[in-house]
């Protein structure tokens, strides 16, 4: 979805993701192939969005490592490909990807991989850059939206001159930051773009032999990498020349890193010339060797892990120069979490007062006084929303399962949130499918106990088939719950094989969950619609007495994608205030209202209970928990 | 021009993103540079959710510093807290005074000290302006405009970089037509509304 308009000025507000997909449609992209993940999602959303006016296939691919091994494949016949995803996606793609560094490219591949520090959506914090070392790839890290369009064109051209995957890396702050770009649509192509032909040859087929050639080769393309960035002046000084240069440190930094080192000086008042890392790996170190030359000491600000700080120490060690490199090694700066101004400002300024007791820095204001007097407002944790039929799901078992002390494994996707209270219905988190080899993984140390995996329709078929044949041929005891919403919820709505439709809506074969669950070999499944309690509670309940793998399919629509039922009320007359809808369900639009000044007086312990009506989705559920037959549909007028 | 700093603070799914978006598109069309930041991912499933929006020249980072903040617009009681400490000491705020309570104050593991927090804003004089905003947008046809009613009262705040017709114009290119009726209506309750903030005591 598009929050932007057409506006007549030639700027444009243009988020980070959208700029990377204009960027390659202008580089002239043919295949894009994608899943998605937060914050990497809107790269092909918007792709998909123009596909057809410029001749772009692309796809939500079923995982990761079928999105790259597309794109490789579109590569090697001589397109320019692109796959995207975020940085755990590329635990999932990193086996084709270690092969291909060595086999390389034919038409520009582009890996688009988000890494999300903080992290604010993901299950860690790791650095692609890392990654890329691991694999001697290049990677790009763009510091703004307007800049990672202009880096998503050269990350073509590198890995076209090179002949090697290059890996463009936005940080949530560069993914999800709207700028204003100067920017129009490149022009649509006048005649369809004609088919290409892969070429055989035996370099495209890994062996032993051809992999240590191969390897040797990737070494050697090492210093073309690095090279290609200070050409290109992805790697530079800021500013260019300057007679700033009256300090005698340096600052080296990349990535959205940059943005608050340059807000930091300017509100400390020091003017200082910058390296600015754009190619962060492999590091072009030698360059960086050089802009120290006469300085006394070099503070490297990264947000994640201290990848330029190593490089650069090694490097520096190498030429015997013996400044001061400090950054996170030395612990000037944190190991963990996001940066931002203040974090950066803070450090430059102990740094400066401690290396230049000469400057005089102006002290400034971080908040405002008076902080500590503000009452401390609630803790506010995400939750599945009013109405989710995942709650009913998950409310469903709890139920069911009293007293049997069940084991529930967990997934990646909205009802990753089922871990929350009052359901605590998650007892274990790893990773995209890892909830059903888990819970077949504990009937082989704890075969007593019920354990029951829940995970998304989406997740089923990124990677929950192969553990669910896994379950069944190894004769484990379990039950697997398709949470089947009918999308993929999380990262908002795309669409994926069970829905009969894939793209902008287009018809797509329409592959049954049920059905390969049979083909697995699954011999008890059931669809179930978890808005119907007490048959969703009966339905667990025989899917875990049953002496193998059960499947049960909780079909229902995300609240997102249906449409509002009518809301409900409590009847004040009836309701107990018993708190069971509350503390038991905890649908998001009930909420206990404070005590009135009458109740106190009447020796209540407890306020009303009610339902925010502009939040009640209308699924009933509540109605179904509450004993007392207090909670009803409103009646229509 | 001295940059513009404003945070919204507000729950998951009460559109703080839109109305961030209408303001840098109002800002974008007034000549300004503009760089957003939003919380996208999973604490929009009722988390607590916090846009950055910098307007002026040569802008830098997205995300605004501590005390920098010209303006905080919460679309919720508890979570301007969230944002306050963005706000510098001459900045305003408009707060929605529409609680929403998480499941887990009803659960015991955590409070919500609405009177406590009415009294802080309180005690903060008339650089707080603290109105009902969600009855408002009920009374224009959907509690889901609630961000337009934030938007039509901060444009009547005394210096903002956008004028009320500007935001007006950025929230119909970027609304759906269908949308326009009930969201101008809500726009025009909030200019009432930001004008005269008793017009709506808060009601719990
Ligand atoms: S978006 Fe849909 S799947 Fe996600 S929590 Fe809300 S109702 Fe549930
Ligand atoms: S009907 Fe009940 S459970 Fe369903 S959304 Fe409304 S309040 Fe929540």
């Amino acid at each position: 979805m598009s929050l932007t308009t057409e506006t007549p000025s030639p700027r444009q507000l243009l988020m980070g993701n959208e700029a990377i997909a204009w960027g390659a449609i202008e580089a002239g992209v043919r295949v894009v192939a994608a899943y998605p993940g937060t914050p990497s999602t809107e790269v092909t959303e918007h792709i998909i969005q123009h596909a057809a006016d410029y001749g772009i296939y692309a796809e939500w691919s079923v995982n990761e490592k079928v999105a790259l091994e597309t794109a490789i494949a579109a590569s090697w016949a001589g397109a320019r490909a692109m796959a995207c995803m975020k940085q755990v996606g590329l635990n999932v793609a990193s086996d084709p990807l270690m092969t291909l560094a060595y086999l390389g490219t034919k038409g520009g591949l582009v890996l688009v991989v988000a890494d999300d520090p903080g992290p604010h959506s993901s299950q860690t914090e790791q650095d692609t850059r890392l990654f890329a070392r691991f694999a001697k790839l290049p990677v790009l890290d763009p510091s703004t939206p307007a800049e990672a369009r202009e880096m998503t064109k050269l990350a073509f051209e590198l890995s076209e001159s090179l002949k090697v995957p290059v890996i463009l890396r936005p940080t949530t702050r560069t993914a999800h930051v709207c700028q204003d770009v100067e920017f129009s649509p490149p022009p649509r192509p006048a005649v369809p773009l004609p088919p290409l032909h892969f070429e055989r040859d035996p370099n495209w087929a890994i062996l032993p032999t051809l992999s240590a050639k191969k390897h040797r080769w990737l070494n050697a393309c090492q210093k073309d990498m690095g090279r290609w960035f200070v050409e290109k002046k992805l790697n530079r000084v800021v500013p260019e020349c300057s007679d700033a240069d009256t300090v005698s440190v340096g600052i080296v930094t990349g990535g959205v890193s940059y943005n608050y080192v340059q807000e930091a000086l300017a509100n400390l008042g020091v003017s200082l010339p910058v390296y600015k890392v754009g190619g962060p790996t492999p590091l072009p170190a030698e360059d960086v060797l050089d802009y120290l030359q006469g300085k006394h000491a070099v503070f490297i600000v990264e947000e994640q892990e201290p990848v330029i700080e190593e490089q650069l120490t090694v490097a520096a060690f190498h030429r015997g120069i013996q400044i001061p490199i400090v950054g996170k090694l030395s612990g000037h700066l944190p190991r963990e979490g996001e940066f931002n101004t203040n974090t950066v400002q803070a450090a430059l300024r102990r740094y400066f007062a401690e290396v230049l007791p000469e400057l005089s820095l102006p002290e400034v204001p971080t908040a405002q006084a008076g902080l500590t007097d503000i009452p401390a407002p609630p803790l506010r944790t995400p939750i599945l929303c009013a109405g989710c039929p995942h709650r009913n799901s998950f409310y469903a078992f709890k139920k069911s399962l009293k007293g049997q002390d069940a084991l529930f494994t967990g997934d990646i996707g909205c009802y990753t949130l089922g871990v929350m209270p009052p359901l605590r219905a998650a007892d274990t988190i790893v990773c995209m499918g890892a909830s059903v080899a888990m819970a077949a993984g504990f009937d082989r140390v704890e075969p007593a106990r019920p354990h029951i995996a829940f995970l998304g329709d989406s997740t089923f078929f990124h990677s929950g088939i192969p553990p669910l044949i896994n379950a069944v041929y190894n004769q484990a005891r379990m039950t697997l719950v398709v949470l089947d919403n009918r999308t993929t919820a999380m990262t908002g709505h795309q669409p994926h094989p069970g829905l009969g439709w894939k793209g902008k809506q287009e018809p797509a074969p329409y592959i049954d969950i049920a059905a390969i669950a049979q083909a697995c070999g699954v011999e008890w499944i059931r669809t179930v619609d978890p808005y119907d309690l007490p048959s969703m509670i009966a339905a667990a309940k025989e899917a875990v007495e049953y002496p193998g793998v059960s499947v049960i399919i909780a079909r229902r629509d995300c609240i997102s994608i249906a449409k509002r039922q009518i809301p409900h009320r409590i009847d004040d007359a009836a309701c107990r205030r018993c708190g069971l809808c509350i503390r038991q369900f905890g649908c998001p639009a009930l909420f206990e209202a404070p005590l009135t000044e009458e109740e106190r007086q009447e020796g209540r312990k407890s306020g009303a209970v009610r339902i925010a009506r502009e939040k009640c989705f209308g699924c009933g559920a509540c109605a179904q928990v509450c004993p007392w037959d207090a909670i009803s549909p409103e009646v229509q007028r | 021009m001295k940059t513009f700093n404003l945070v919204i603070t507000g729950v998951g799914g009460q559109g703080g993103v839109l109305a961030s978006r209408v303001f840098a598109e109002a800002a974008l069309a007034a000549g300004y540079e503009v760089r957003t930041s939003e919380t996208i991912g999973m604490a929009q499933r009722e988390g607590s959710v916090i846009s950055h929006v910098r307007i002026g020249e040569k802008l830098q980072g997205a995300l605004i510093p501590e005390g920098t903040a010209d303006l905080l617009v919460s679309l919720e009681l508890s979570e301007s807290l969230k944002g306050w400490s963005k706000l510098s000491p001459q900045g305003q705020a408009v707060i929605n005074g529409r609680t929403i309570i998480p499941p887990a104050v009803g659960l015991g593991l955590t409070q919500y000290p609405e009177e406590e927090i009415v009294a802080f804003l309180q005690s903060q004089g008339t650089r707080v302006r603290l109105f009902d905003a969600t009855s408002a947008a009920i009374e224009a046809g959907t509690a889901r405009a609630t961000n337009m009613v934030m938007l039509g009262a901060l444009s009547t705040l005394p210096n903002m970089p956008v004028s009320a017709d500007m935001l007006w114009q950025a929230a119909e290119r970027i609304l759906p037509p269908r949308l326009h009726e009930v969201n101008r209506k809500a726009f025009l309750a909030g200019q009432a509304l930001g004008a005269c903030p008793q017009a709506a005591p808060l009601v719990s």
